[in-house]
């Protein structure tokens, strides 16, 4: 038995991270304007937002190479800025990001509403600018809910495989991420390996859903 | 001086009030659900009448005629309501604090400190509302609404939930602190006794009508037709 590579984990760690931070920067306000703001096209909106959820991964990585691939504009306009996105490492970011994207927005949207409108109300009478309020009374409110949306976005980040392969490709050492990087041990017939890395990932995931569960128990308490 | 003209369809009526009181204690009195509530909430600025006129000594907070309307952060209201709407994650020497945000620190320290003392809470200042009794927490709400010298005090069913000896405690901290900052004040309720006690106008309201205004004793003696006459009734028996 030849011994278990970790990079591909490294690189999924890394990535998840990256697609995480990626995910509640952009995610974040969204699930605000969704929860907070009534404007044209709000339910179509969410309805985007969650379509990667119930798409084939496949189908989503199809997506993001007709979007940001070699041929798009934006695929052009990447390589001219020198990061490419297809068959690299930062593909892989995108990808995870897209595919946990709703992940973060449901549980962070679920989250603001939770917050009692009238605690704003409050703090509009004591003279508080909307920033501030978001700042002071919604955001610290709803930061468990947060927390809990940003570790499940992790987990599921980690998880990826079917929009990974299809932006990022399979190149050990580069764009090999764990999730792929089982599926090639079990194609090598390397089965003990594949086990291993599977608890690894397993245990990894089943941290990140207690950390998520305890956080919204929290949050009901 | 306080004029208050507010129209506004509701679900199950329309809000049409119009008074004009001097500035003291002014109480809303009727019913649960006879629109006290959404006045007040349209003298904040949280709620929009449809059309009106909400002036405060002087400042014009709303009118529909020339097109004003305030935002609530810009009419410097003092807001307290039955449920208190304390900040949970933030302590109470913090919530007291919310609203003196232009204040340096150390201003915002010293008129924290005298408004804790004021109504004996410097014990708990480093405390989370949700340690605290429903009587200090109303307390804590009184003060964070105090500080900021509001132009009117908007009160809506502020002792409800509170046991008789608390609430008998808390109104006369109410008196005490009108008296000496000489605030106006807007005060919801459906308790004839606390509606007759605290009241130096009292306003009748019933389904979103002004029925009569006028002081409590002469409300008490003269209502204006038999609704009010039920409504202050002499067994004063609880209405709800």
């Amino acid at each position: 038995m030849s011994s278990l590579d970790f990079a591909p984990l490294w690189l999924s760690l890394r990535v998840s991270l990256l697609a995480t931070l990626l995910v509640a920067g952009a995610g974040i306000p969204l699930a605000w304007l969704l929860a907070r703001r009534r404007f044209w096209g709000r339910e179509l909106l969410n309805g985007l937002t969650s379509l990667p959820l119930v798409l084939p991964p496949t189908v989503l990585g199809y997506y993001l190479l007709v979007l940001l691939g070699q041929q798009s504009p934006i695929g052009q306009w990447l390589n001219r800025m020198g990061w490419p996105l297809v068959f690299t490492w930062r593909g892989a970011v995108v990808a995870a990001a897209v595919a946990s994207f709703p992940l973060l927005v449901l549980t962070a949207r679920a989250g603001f509403e939770g917050v009692d409108r009238r605690l704003e109300d409050m703090a509009r009478t004591l003279g508080r600018s909307e920033l501030a309020i978001f700042w002071r009374v919604t955001l610290p409110l709803a930061w468990p809910s947060l927390l809990a949306g940003a570790a499940l976005t992790f987990a599921r980040a980690l998880g990826d495989f079917g929009a990974t392969l299809m932006v990022a490709g399979n190149i050990p050492g580069r764009t090999q991420t764990a999730s792929i990087y089982i599926y090639d041990l079990l194609q090598a017939n390397r089965r003990a390996e594949a086990g291993g890395m599977a608890l690894v990932v397993t245990g990894l995931a089943l941290l990140l859903f207690l950390i998520s569960q305890s956080l919204t128990r929290r949050i009901l308490r | 001086m306080l004029e208050i003209r507010v129209q506004k369809r509701l679900r199950d009526f329309s809000l049409d009030i119009d008074l004009a009181v001097p500035g003291g204690v002014t109480v809303l009195f009727g019913r649960s659900g006879a629109g006290k509530s959404m006045t007040l909430a349209c003298v904040a600025g949280l709620a929009a009448p449809e059309a009106g006129r909400i002036v405060v000594n002087g400042a014009v907070f709303y009118d529909s005629r020339t097109g004003v309307n305030l935002r609530p952060q810009q009419r410097r209201v003092g807001y307290v309501t039955q449920d208190y709407l304390l900040f949970p994650h933030l302590t109470v020497a913090q919530n007291v604090a919310f609203g003196l945000a232009k204040h340096t620190r150390r201003e915002r320290e010293t008129i924290v400190q005298e408004a804790l003392a004021w109504l004996r809470l410097e014990q708990l200042a480093r405390q989370r509302p949700q340690a605290l009794s429903g009587g200090q927490q109303q307390r804590v709400a009184l003060a964070r609404a105090l500080v900021t010298r509001p132009q009117v005090l908007l009160l809506d069913e502020p002792f409800s939930a509170l046991d008789s000896p608390t609430r008998a405690r808390l109104r006369q901290d109410l008196l005490r602190l009108q008296g000496e900052l000489d605030v106006p004040v807007l005060f919801v309720t459906h308790d004839l006794a606390e509606a007759l006690l605290l009241g130096e106008q009292m306003a009748v309201v019933a389904d979103g009508r002004l029925l009569q205004l006028d002081t409590p004793a002469r409300v008490r003696e003269r209502p204006a037709d038999s609704l009010v006459a039920e409504l202050v009734g002499r067994n004063g028996a609880g209405l709800s």
